[in-house]
């Protein structure tokens, strides 16, 4: 497994977020370097949710940047988003499709890991899976396959909302030890979790949005 | 390792719309009935005459193959909107314009074509003359992927609203009047022995445009409703 740019950054600068009139947070800024994590906290309602999608460049800042290795990231527009994976808050794989055609699908969307689907898929303990119907799959086994897209692109920076969402333990140390990898690989993460994230890396930026 | 080629995500991205529809057929199959019912019921409320079916044939042909694309449109974003796949096309390196084509040619093939396929049946049915039903055929090709195109601009706005479809309505069909003007009275005009390469030629202008500028527009439209 090749590693990632070490000299990568992903800077935001005075980000405001407003949301019905409501201010969700304000003037939050940080830095995020090759092997960091950014923990996203906050009580429900807070703009966990809205940060990380301003961040991916779904949605705009009210106020404030953001810059990847300098360049702002609406600029770079699809160039950001060759450097990021996405998984959200809904799962993004299509109930009437396969497993692998789901991942056929996602690896056409970024840029190609190299990994091969079935192998994605075997890491992610869904082997076997393949020719089923995602709509048979279990909701936590669901959550693993749309996990599995990060691991058939390759993308420096992950984003992900509440990726242990309707896991079981063993399908959490399972993430975890994808995301210690992507780290020592020098990669990137920005998380929000209800769930208590143990990784190895103890460079973790903490942010909460409730304080 | 390079990012996927276009043309691959492009291809991928188009199968993957035909087998999912494939796949709800059962779905997709509502606008094509439609089409056939409203168009096979006129004559039953109207009146059976061969004179006057003729008369109204081209409109009603049309009017139903304009209603029937209404019907389908929300289907070109609303589940991958629902299953968060938007998002990930969205997020995708690729410009999304162009895979906006794909997703607007998957769905003229799976709703536009079939209509092209059963509208020859539909004008035996209302008496069209040979000539009309030639002229029919021409105008349905140039102008059903008009009609998908516009509609997918429309789609895009209200794809993030709850109950976007009556707003959908009030803004596309407005757009969608100048295609059944010209495509209608192109039917009517051959049927009356006419010249309508005027018509026609208008009707593939409106194709033109709307190639030219439906996808990048359907694209801005996405990015303000998923903002």
């Amino acid at each position: 497994m090749t590693h990632y740019d070490q000299t990568d950054t992903l800077e935001a600068r005075d980000l405001t977020c407003i949301r019905d009139d409501r201010s969700l947070f304000s003037e939050l800024s940080f830095t995020l370097k090759s092997g960091q994590v950014l923990l996203v906290e906050g009580r429900n309602g807070s703009g966990k949710t809205s940060l990380l999608r301003i961040l991916c460049g779904i949605r705009q800042p009210d106020e404030g940047h953001i810059h990847w290795n300098g360049g702002d990231i609406y600029r770079l527009a699809t160039g950001f988003n060759a450097v990021t994976a996405w998984v959200g808050h809904k799962d993004g794989i299509k109930l009437e499709l396969t497993a692998r055609e789901n991942l056929v699908f996602a690896r056409s969307l970024g840029t190609p890991s190299g990994l091969d689907i079935a192998e994605a898929l075997d890491a992610m303990e869904l082997g076997g899976f393949d020719d089923v119907s995602a709509i048979n799959l279990s909701a936590g086994q669901k959550r693993r396959l749309a996990l599995a897209r990060l691991l058939v692109t390759r993308s420096p920076l992950w984003i992900l909302d509440e990726p242990f969402t309707s896991l079981d333990t063993h399908g959490i140390s399972l993430i975890e030890s994808m995301i210690n990898k992507h780290l020592v690989d020098g990669g990137m993460l920005a998380v929000t979790s209800h769930h208590t994230v143990t990784l190895d890396s103890n460079d973790i930026t903490r942010i909460n949005l409730s304080a | 390792m390079k990012p996927a080629t276009l043309p691959q995500a492009f291809s991928i991205l188009l199968r993957r719309d035909l087998t999912l529809a494939y796949r709800r057929r059962s779905e997709m199959i509502n606008p094509l009935l439609f089409f056939v019912l409203v168009t096979a019921l006129f004559p039953l409320g109207i009146s059976a005459d061969p004179a006057l079916l003729r008369e109204i044939g081209p409109g009603i042909i049309w009017v139903a193959a304009l209603l029937a694309s209404l019907l389908s449109l929300e289907t070109v974003f609303r589940s991958d909107f629902d299953d968060g796949s938007l998002e990930q096309l969205l997020l995708s390196p690729h410009p999304l314009s162009v895979l906006m084509i794909a997703k607007v040619l998957a769905h003229w093939l799976i709703t536009g074509l079939p209509l092209l396929i059963v509208a020859p049946l539909l004008g035996v049915l209302l008496n069209l003359s040979t000539a009309a039903m030639k002229t029919l055929l021409l105008t349905l090709a140039l102008g059903t992927p008009v009609l998908s195109l516009i509609g997918a601009i429309g789609v895009a706005l209200t794809v993030g609203l709850r109950k976007g479809g009556t707003i959908l309505s009030l803004l596309v069909l407005p757009l969608y009047v100048p295609v059944l003007i010209f495509a209608a009275s192109a039917v009517a005009n051959s049927d009356a022995g006419l010249p309508v390469s005027a018509h026609l030629s208008l009707l593939a202008a409106l194709l033109v445009l709307a190639i030219s500028l439906s996808p990048a527009a359907t694209a801005a439209s996405l990015r303000i409703s998923m903002s």
